[in-house]
């Protein structure tokens, strides 16, 4: 095959477009741009919000402005002007619905090109959906039905509202409100998320899930979770989230807390395929992220699974605190750049408690000129007897444009822990690939089974349905990232 | 079938391959020998069309087409196999998810009745009780942690499955023990039909005791410098190659 050839079908096929990048013409109610006390007060007045949650944004507001940016990720950006910000736009038609007949035709329109039926179509894959567009969450399905396990889904403002006590209770429990930079940016500012509670010794029967949207221009999105599995409980969430094309880069700073008691069982999946900008770089969301999970019960366990491909910065670390005697702690991830995008990922395995343990499987694939960073702590404190951890950091390299680092971190303050660590950083072979397209696969399927292949630890942690969206993303992701 | 006529090629500007000239018809069995550097393997590339092996003169005909316009995977798509000397490993990949994506992809093009899931399956474990590999090879990762032998006898299933044209073996019998070489053997002759031919490429005469060829060819310099049936076989086997390289010596 002759190398000119190859190269200009593979540019051809580079040309595939974002699919998710559309806008929706849904009426919007935004407020002026600009961060300042009055902005809280007015974001905080909107959504009613009672005084105790306008205190704790103040709070967070205030120590913020004291904060400076991390400077430690291996990412590059122009500084961002906080103050050219909208922090409040929500579809103007009010969300609540009893129907579905009563949303905004333009907003179900919006569902639809997203490939989410809220209807039928997900009651029979038994999903529950919320869905959170510009921050604000428009609608949660199945919400009845769940409430008869005593299981609450609902949107972050509904639970202020209706359960006050286990809002104040645990937010900001694992993710303090002045954590880091940017989880105290998203305590001052945040609009809506998804509150999840699972009582003792529920197992919840059906996959939980949040949609994230944004939609709005200039505006950035700043949601929370929480999430409390009570004594004894099960369940499985997944999240996902896209955006519009924008020259624009727009900030997502969101916070995720998972509180796991004795013996209860949180699995966390994402999605991320927020827009990663274009071939030049230009445009795309920076995702800045604080994901955290608190095992607090013994025998507790925690699984973060994330597939990540788009934004064009990703700076995310989801983590577990292992406090429970026996409880565990997962990582599961893969992350994909292409083009120009950056990804500063990884996890943070805290064992306080004794007998813990701790998963890392993290798979980089870089191509294009991207860069892809691993960033993992395993922190073993001085109690924490017969800590184990494993951990294996891959790094896949598409090409010679790109990037790939690995920052593991240990501490170690007992010696009775086991630590395990694995790390490779490898190429996609041209004899793989010739293997492959010798026994008559086309070049992008070749690359699309090895990529899989690759990948097969962290997909085959995916709920069934999620799994195959992942690789179909993956391969969407990787188009033309060989040439 | 195919049809190879001064055939020069060469790898990073260094000559390897300097006119070769070969025809073969459908039902026949060639098998090449030759001294280590001689040019097999490459010529075995060039045929599959693998990047990097630059043809400077010649031309190969395959089944009416210029094989040399067509790209490594159309090749393979009409028909084209190489058992690989090294086979490779693809971590992640299972062998039976391997063979289904390549099988589909060639009955596709080919335009052969696609085989429904189950089908599939059965069609997979026939062929691979014929190369006597266990069942359990097909769910574990491609090549990774088999044996020499167990590599060679998963290139045969392969070339079972996807029933080429042409099949170029390349030292498929080279580290095999006497009964990994019958299975592979067994395979091949099993595999042999009026409408396909092969291409065997091998160190020894003791394949050949196996897989019985039609005509024997002696490659060296890049030149195949001398033909013959199955006795130059036998020939090269107690006389080694050293007569074969005086000669070509000579007619230079
Ligand atoms: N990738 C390569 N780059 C440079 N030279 C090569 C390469 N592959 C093979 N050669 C050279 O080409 C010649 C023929 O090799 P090969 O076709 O492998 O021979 P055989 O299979 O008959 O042993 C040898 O001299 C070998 O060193
Ligand atoms: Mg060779």
């Amino acid at each position: 095959m002759s190398k000119e050839a190859s190269t200009t079908t593979l540019e051809d096929y580079t040309k595939c477009d974002y699919k998710y990048g559309f806008t929706s013409n849904i009426d919007t109610e935004l407020i002026p741009k600009g961060l300042n006390e009055d902005i809280i007060r007015l974001i905080s007045s909107k959504k009613d919000e009672p005084q105790w949650l306008l205190d704790w944004r103040l709070k967070a507001f205030r120590h913020w402005e004291k904060m400076t940016e991390p400077k430690w990720p291996n990412v590059k950006y122009p500084p961002i002007n906080y103050q050219d910000i909208i922090y409040y736009a929500a579809p103007k038609k009010k969300n609540i619905l009893n129907s579905l007949d009563e949303a905004d035709p333009e907003l179900l329109k919006t569902f639809e090109k997203l490939g989410i039926s809220i209807g039928e179509q997900k009651r029979l894959t038994g999903v529950a959906v919320d869905i959170v567009i510009d921050s604000v969450s428009v609608i949660t399905t199945f919400k009845e039905a769940l409430s008869k396990l005593g299981i609450i889904f609902c949107s972050f403002g509904d639970a202020v509202k209706e359960h006050p006590e286990l809002v104040k209770k645990y937010m900001g429990m694992v993710v303090p409100s002045t954590d880091n930079f940017y989880a105290a940016l998203n305590s001052a500012v945040f609009t809506d998320g998804s509150f999840c509670f699972i009582p003792k010794g529920v197992r919840c029967p059906m996959e939980l899930s949040t949609y994230f949207r944004i939609n709005a221009e200039g505006s950035g999105q700043f949601e929370r979770t929480l999430i409390v599995a009570e004594a004894g409980s099960y369940v499985s969430y997944l999240e996902g989230c896209t955006a519009p094309m924008r020259d624009e880069n727009q900030l997502h700073a969101a916070v995720v807390e998972l509180i796991a008691l004795d013996d209860a069982q949180i699995k966390y999946s994402t999605i991320q395929n927020w827009y990663p900008g274009d071939k030049d770089g230009k445009g795309g969301i920076y995702n800045f992220v604080t994901k955290r999970g608190l095992c607090a019960g013994v025998r507790s366990k925690i699984s973060w699974t994330q597939v990540e491909t788009g934004s064009a910065i990703t700076w995310k670390y989801p983590s577990c605190i292992l406090k429970g005697d026996y409880s565990t702690g997962e990582f599961y991830s893969v992350a994909v750049t292409n083009n120009l995008q950056q990804a500063d990922t990884g996890t943070k395995m805290w064992h306080i408690g004794k007998n813990t343990s701790s998963t890392i499987i993290s798979k980089g694939i870089s191509a294009g000129r991207s860069n892809n960073s691993y960033r993992g702590l395993v922190k073993v404190g001085k109690n924490a007897e017969n800590a184990k951890n494993f951990s294996q950091c891959d790094s896949l390299l598409m090409g010679d444009k790109c990037g790939a680092n690995t920052f593991p971190y240990l501490e170690i303050d007992n010696e009775t822990a086991q630590i395990e660590h694995e790390a490779t950083t490898s190429k996609v072979g041209e004899d793989q690939l010739y293997y492959c397209m010798q026994r008559g696969l086309k070049q992008e399927d070749a690359i699309n089974l090895i990529v899989n292949g690759y990948c097969k630890d962290v997909f085959k942690e995916l709920p069934m349905e999620f799994a195959v969206e992942a690789q179909k993303l993956l391969a969407v992701s990787l188009e033309g990232s060989v040439g | 079938m195919l049809t190879i006529k001064n055939l020069h090629a060469e790898i990073e500007g260094k000559k390897i391959l300097n006119g070769i000239n070969l025809q073969i018809n459908a039902g026949e069995v060639h098998a090449i020998m030759g001294p280590n550097g001689g040019g097999k393997s490459t010529l075995a590339h060039v045929l599959a069309g693998r990047e990097g092996y630059e043809v400077t003169e010649g031309s190969v005909t395959y089944m009416g087409k210029d094989l040399l316009g067509l790209s490594v995977d159309e090749r393979a798509r009409e028909g084209i196999f190489q058992a690989f000397q090294y086979p490779i490993e693809i971590p992640g990949v299972s062998t039976a998810n391997f063979l289904k994506h390549t099988i589909n992809a060639v009955r596709k093009h080919q335009q052969k009745k696609e085989l429904s899931a189950k089908e599939m399956i059965a069609f997979i474990k026939k062929m691979a009780k014929m190369v006597e590999m266990e069942d359990d090879f097909l769910s574990r990762s491609l090549n990774q942690g088999f044996s020499g032998g167990e590599k060679k006898r998963n290139e045969i299933l392969q070339m079972a499955v996807l029933e080429p044209k042409l099949a170029v073996l390349d030292e498929t019998d080279s580290g095999l023990d006497i009964d990994a070489l019958k299975i592979v053997a067994n395979g091949v002759n099993q595999l042999r039909r009026k409408d396909n031919a092969f291409i065997v490429i091998t160190h020894y005469q003791r394949l050949l005791d196996y897989i019985i060829p039609d005509f024997v060819h002696v490659l060296y310099n890049g030149q195949i410098v001398k033909s013959g049936d199955k006795n130059l076989a036998l020939k090269l086997e107690e006389k080694g190659y050293d007569w074969i390289k005086e000669e070509a010596l000579a007619i230079i």
